[in-house]
C-alpha cells in the first residue's frame, strides 16, 4: 500500500508561521487549497489525519456517516494504532479526491458502499495511525534526547519511564513537523488493542445529534440561496414539454421557474414558497416515451420467464438429470415487489457556482461519480467541483446512484438560471417517494429434491428482475455473460452443499430505474433460499437448525453463527404459549454477505384473524474483528428493523408507468409499536474486519416466515409477508 | 407579520398565513434542528413542543401558532430534557440522527407526563415518530433509563 510512503519533496511550508504541512498525492488544487486551510503548528503526517498544538486529533472520514457509525469506526481504527485520548478525537469529512481517499476495494473511485468502510480501510488507517504515533515518539526522543524504543505513548501521552519525562501529543507538534515522515511504522500487536474491540467506546456524532446541532443538507442556507422544487413527471419516461408559470410567479417569494431534463423547476426564497409554485404550475408533459406498464402486467410477463431459461450464473452436476431421478420434488414461485428506500432525509443537494468552478453540500456517498457528472452540466472540470460532505439523514443506497440523478438535477437547475444564485434542490417526501431507483421487482422460481434418505441432490433457481448494474459504469466489471452479480448473489454462490446445482437468471429492460438497496441482491435471493431451505428440512422431516448444518460442513463460519443464534435464542425449547387463539413459532435464516455472516432466529404471536407481531429476535454476527461492538450491535438492531419493516409493508406498485405510492400513510414503515425485543451476540474473531451496514437485513424475512410457517404450517412466498 | 414564541423569546416573521411553523422556524429563523420528513404530520421528524404538547410542525399553519409557546429542540430544558439527552447519549440511541430531535421532544414531553412509563405506555407514544435506522430498540432503552434518571433528582416541570 502507497499511500504512507511519503517524500521530503511532499514536505510543504505553509508561509512564515512555520507551520508545517505534510502531504500525499495532493493533486495542485487540493495541495494549494490544504496549505491554506492548515492553521499554524498542526502535525498532518497523512491524509488521514491532522494532529494540533491544542491535543486535538482529527481523523479524515473518506467515508459518508449516514448512521452506520463508519466516523466513529474509522477513528477507533487511527487512534488505536496512535495510541490517542479518545475523548480528544474528532472527525471531519474528506474533500472529494480520489488520488487519497478512493476506496479500495472499488479501485479508483471514492464512494461509499457495499458495507466496505471498515474493510477497506482496516490496514489504511492502522498504518496512518501508526506512521503519526511513530513521528511524535521520535520527535519526544529527539525534543528528550533518548531512544526512540524507550518511548511509550498511552491516551495522547508520549512518556519515558527512565527520564520521567511526558509529553501530550500537542506539545510535541512542533517538533514533530520539523522532522522526516516514518516509513513502514509497526502495527500493534492486535492483543494490546485498547479501543478496537472495547465494549462502549461513545460514537462521536451522538452529541451534536441530540442537540440540533448536526448538520446534513437540508439545514444548508447559504446568502442569497434559492430553494428549488421541482415538478416531476407523473410516469416513468416522461418528460417536460411545455408549462405556464403564471400562477407560480404570483406565489410570494417565487422568483424563477426553469424547465429543465427531468421537470419543472420553481425557485424562491424559501421551501414552502417554492413547494406552492410548484403545485400551482400547469405543466404539459411529453409522455410517447413514457411506462405503460404496471406492477401487474410486469408480474404476468415475468412469470412467463419463469418457463424459460436463462443466463446460466451457477452450475454444478446435472441439476436436470437429478430432477428425473428425484423421490419428492419441490417448486415455489416467489415474488418480490419494488421497494422505496425512504430515508428520513428526502434527497436534497445545494450547489454554488463561483470562481473557481463549483462547491457542492451534499450527504455525498458517490463522491467521484457525482462530482463528474455535476461538472459535466456546468462545464467544469471535475476537480473544479469541491464537496462538502454532511452527514446524510439515511441512504440505504439511495445516495450512492451510478446515474447521480438529484446532483444533476440540482447542477441542471443551478445552469438554467446561470448560475446567478445558490440552489437548494429539495425533494419532498412524495417526491423522493415516486422518483424510482428502487430495489427491483423480482421473481424466483426455486425447485428442490431430496432422495430417498432425505438427502437434498437437486436445486434449480430461475430469477427474474430488472438489471441494477445494467446501463452503468459497473456494468463493464460486474455483469459477465448476461448475468448481473447482484441479481443472483446468494443464490449462485449458495452455500448449502447441493451435488446438481442450476441457478439462471432473465433481466427485462424496464423505463422504471433500479438501485440497490440495502443488502442488494440478499434482499431477495436470501428470502428465496432461506425458506427453501427450511422447507426442504420440513419435508426431510429433520429439525432446520440440524438440516442447515449438515449442509454447511464446508462453511464453519455459516454453521458458528448459526449455532450461536440457535443456542442463545433457546432453540429446541419450547415457546411460552400465547393467548387463547394464538399461535406462536419459532423460524431461522442464515445469510451471508458482504463478507460478514449473520444467523437470526424469530419469534412470532399469530392471532386468529391472520394478523401476526414478532415478538423477538436473537442474532448471531461474524464480522471478523468487531471493531466497535456497540456501532455492530446497532447495526444489526436497525438491520433487523429495516429488514422487518419490509417484510411487514414494504411495496412500491406501478400502474400505467406510475407509482402509486405518495407518503408514509401508503408505503408504512415500521413503527416502534412493531419493533421486537433483539438480542445480538457477536462472533469473537481475529479475522479482518468485514461489514456490518447490510448484513443484518437479509436473514429477518426468511427467519419470520419460517417462524409462521412453524406456527400455522402455512409458507408464505412473497413480500410482503400476508396470512390474513 | 406575525409575532411568535419561540424557545422564550418573542420574534417576528414576515411568512403568508398558511406557511407551515416548520418552515418558519427552518427557513425563517434558522432553527434547523426541526427536520422536515414527510410534510403531512406522519413522521414526526418536525415534532415542536407547542404549549407544551408535543406537535407536527408541519402541519401547524403559522396563522395557528399565535402567541402559544413554542419549543424547539434548541429550546429544551429542565430535568426530562436533560435527563434524555443523558440517557441518549449514555445509549448511543441515534444512527444517521435525522428523526432524533423529533424522538427527543416526543419522548421528553412523555416523561413530563407519565415519569416512570412502561413499554406500552411508550410504543403509544412514540409510535408517530418514524425512524428508518429502526433505533427503536434503544429509544425504547433510553427512555426507561431517562425515567430512572429524573428519579434520582428533583422532578421539574418543562419549561414550555
Amino acid at each position: 500500500m502507497g499511500t504512507l510512503e511519503l517524500s521530503r519533496r511532499d514536505v510543504l511550508r505553509a508561509g512564515a508561521s512555520g507551520a508545517l504541512v505534510i502531504g500525499f498525492h495532493f493533486t495542485p488544487a487540493g495541495r494549494a487549497r490544504a496549505a491554506e486551510a492548515e492553521v499554524a503548528s498542526n502535525l498532518a503526517p497523512n491524509a488521514f489525519v491532522r494532529i494540533g498544538a491544542d491535543d486535538s486529533v482529527t481523523v479524515i472520514a473518506k467515508h459518508l456517516e449516514m448512521g452506520q457509525g463508519t466516523y466513529t469506526g474509522l477513528a477507533t481504527i487511527l487512534a488505536e494504532e496512535l495510541d490517542a485520548d479518545w475523548a480528544h478525537v474528532k472527525v471531519e469529512a474528506a474533500p472529494a479526491d480520489a488520488s487519497r481517499y478512493n476506496n479500495l476495494s472499488f479501485g479508483t473511485m471514492q464512494g461509499t458502499g457495499g458495507s466496505s468502510a471498515m474493510a477497506n480501510s482496516w490496514m489504511q488507517l492502522r498504518q496512518a495511525g501508526a506512521a503519526a504515533r511513530a513521528q511524535l515518539v521520535a520527535a519526544a526522543a529527539s525534543q528528550w534526547n533518548v531512544p526512540a524504543g524507550e518511548i511509550t505513548v498511552k491516551q495522547g501521552v508520549v512518556s519515558h519511564a527512565g527520564s520521567g519525562k511526558k509529553a501530550r501529543f500537542g506539545e510535541l507538534v512542533a517538533t514533530a513537523v520539523t522532522l522526516e515522515p516514518v516509513k513502514d511504522a509497526p502495527l500493534k500487536d492486535p492483543k494490546t488493542f485498547t479501543l478496537v474491540g472495547k465494549q462502549k467506546l461513545p460514537r462521536k456524532d451522538t452529541t451534536d445529534k441530540t442537540n440540533g446541532k448536526a448538520v446534513f443538507t437540508q439545514d444548508i442556507r447559504l446568502p442569497g440561496m434559492l430553494t428549488a422544487v421541482v415538478a416531476h413527471p407523473p410516469r416513468f419516461g416522461a418528460k417536460p414539454k411545455s408549462f405556464d408559470a403564471t400562477a407560480s410567479r404570483k406565489v410570494r417569494g417565487v422568483v424563477d421557474v426553469v424547465m429543465i431534463d427531468t421537470g419543472v423547476a420553481v425557485l424562491a426564497k424559501g421551501f414552502w414558497a417554492a413547494k406552492k409554485g410548484r403545485d400551482a404550475l400547469k405543466v404539459e408533459w411529453d409522455e410517447s416515451s413514457a411506462m405503460a406498464q404496471g406492477s401487474e402486467e410486469l408480474v404476468a410477463e415475468y412469470r412467463r420467464l419463469l418457463d424459460e431459461p436463462g443466463s446460466v450464473a451457477g452450475k454444478q452436476g446435472d441439476a436436470d438429470v437429478a430432477f428425473r431421478k428425484a423421490g419428492s420434488v419441490a417448486r415455489v414461485d416467489y415474488q418480490f415487489p419494488y421497494l422505496a428506500h425512504a430515508a428520513m432525509e428526502p434527497l436534497n443537494c445545494v450547489i454554488r457556482r463561483d470562481k473557481d468552478g463549483a462547491e457542492m453540500w451534499n450527504g455525498e456517498q458517490f463522491h467521484t461519480v457525482d462530482q463528474a457528472a455535476v461538472a459535466g452540466v456546468l462545464g467544469l472540470k471535475p476537480e473544479q467541483v469541491r464537496i462538502n460532505t454532511l452527514y446524510a439523514g439515511g441512504s440505504f443506497g439511495r445516495r450512492a446512484n451510478p446515474a447521480a440523478d438529484f446532483p444533476v438535477e440540482c447542477a441542471r437547475i443551478v445552469k438554467a438560471i446561470g448560475g446567478k444564485a445558490p440552489v437548494k434542490l429539495v425533494w419532498t417526501r412524495e417526491d423522493d417517494m415516486r422518483g424510482g431507483y428502487y430495489r427491483p421487482l423480482y421473481l424466483h422460481r426455486i425447485e428442490a429434491a431430496l432422495d430417498g434418505r432425505g438427502e437434498l441432490i437437486a436445486w434449480r433457481q430461475r430469477i427474474v428482475g430488472q438489471s441494477i448494474l445494467a446501463g452503468t459504469p459497473f456494468e463493464a466489471f460486474m455483469v459477465k455473460d448476461g448475468v448481473d452479480a447482484t441479481s443472483v448473489e446468494g443464490a449462485a454462490n449458495l452455500p448449502y452443499h447441493v451435488p446438481n446445482l442450476l441457478v439462471d437468471l432473465h433481466s427485462p429492460r424496464k423505463t422504471v430505474p433500479v438501485l440497490w438497496w440495502r443488502s442488494v441482491g440478499h434482499t431477495h435471493t436470501g428470502f428465496a433460499v432461506e425458506t427453501m431451505i427450511d422447507q426442504m428440512a420440513e419435508a426431510a422431516r429433520a429439525d432446520p437448525v440440524e438440516f442447515r448444518l449438515g449442509l454447511l460442513s464446508k462453511h464453519p463460519r455459516h454453521a458458528g453463527v448459526l449455532k450461536l443464534a440457535a443456542e442463545k435464542a433457546g432453540w429446541g425449547k419450547p415457546l411460552a404459549a400465547g393467548k387463547t387463539g394464538e399461535k406462536r413459532g419459532r423460524g431461522v435464516a442464515v445469510v451471508e454477505s458482504f463478507n460478514s455472516y449473520v444467523a437470526e432466529v424469530a419469534e412470532v404471536t399469530v392471532r386468529e384473524d391472520g394478523s401476526f407481531s414478532v415478538d423477538r429476535v436473537v442474532c448471531a454476527v461474524d464480522c471478523g474483528v468487531a471493531i466497535n461492538p456497540d456501532v455492530v450491535r446497532a447495526q444489526m438492531e436497525g438491520g433487523i428493523g429495516y429488514g422487518l419493516s419490509a417484510a411487514l409493508h414494504g411495496a412500491i406498485t406501478l400502474k400505467n408507468g406510475a407509482t402509486e405510492q405518495s407518503n408514509f400513510h401508503d408505503y408504512q414503515v415500521l413503527r416502534i409499536n412493531e419493533m421486537p425485543k433483539i438480542e445480538v451476540h457477536i462472533v469473537a474473531s481475529g479475522e479482518a474486519p468485514t461489514g456490518v451496514g447490510e448484513p443484518g437485513v437479509p436473514p429477518l424475512a426468511p427467519a419470520v416466515a419460517n417462524a409462521i410457517a412453524a406456527a400455522t404450517g402455512k409458507r408464505l412466498t412473497s413480500l410482503p409477508l400476508k396470512l390474513a | 407579520m406575525a409575532t411568535l414564541n419561540i424557545n422564550g423569546k418573542t420574534v417576528k416573521v414576515d411568512a403568508d398565513p398558511d406557511t407551515p411553523l416548520l418552515w418558519v422556524l427552518r427557513d425563517e429563523l434558522g432553527y434547523t434542528g426541526t427536520k422536515y420528513g414527510c410534510g403531512m404530520a406522519l413522521c414526526g421528524a418536525c415534532t415542536v413542543w407547542f404549549n407544551g404538547q408535543p406537535t407536527r410542525s408541519c402541519s401547524l399553519p403559522v396563522s395557528a401558532v399565535g402567541q402559544g409557546k413554542v419549543v424547539t429542540i434548541e429550546g429544551i430544558k429542565g430535568a426530562p430534557a436533560r435527563a434524555v439527552q443523558a440517557a441518549w447519549r449514555k445509549l448511543d440511541v441515534v444512527q444517521c440522527g435525522y428523526c432524533q430531535s423529533g424522538q427527543i421532544m416526543s419522548a421528553t414531553a412523555l416523561l413530563a407526563q407519565n415519569a416512570k412509563p412502561t413499554d406500552a405506555d411508550i410504543d403509544a407514544a412514540m409510535a408517530g415518530n418514524v425512524c428508518r435506522c429502526a433505533t427503536y430498540h434503544r429509544i425504547r432503552a433510553a427512555i426507561h433509563e431517562a425515567s430512572a434518571i429524573m428519579a434520582g433528582k428533583a422532578s421539574e416541570k418543562l419549561e414550555a
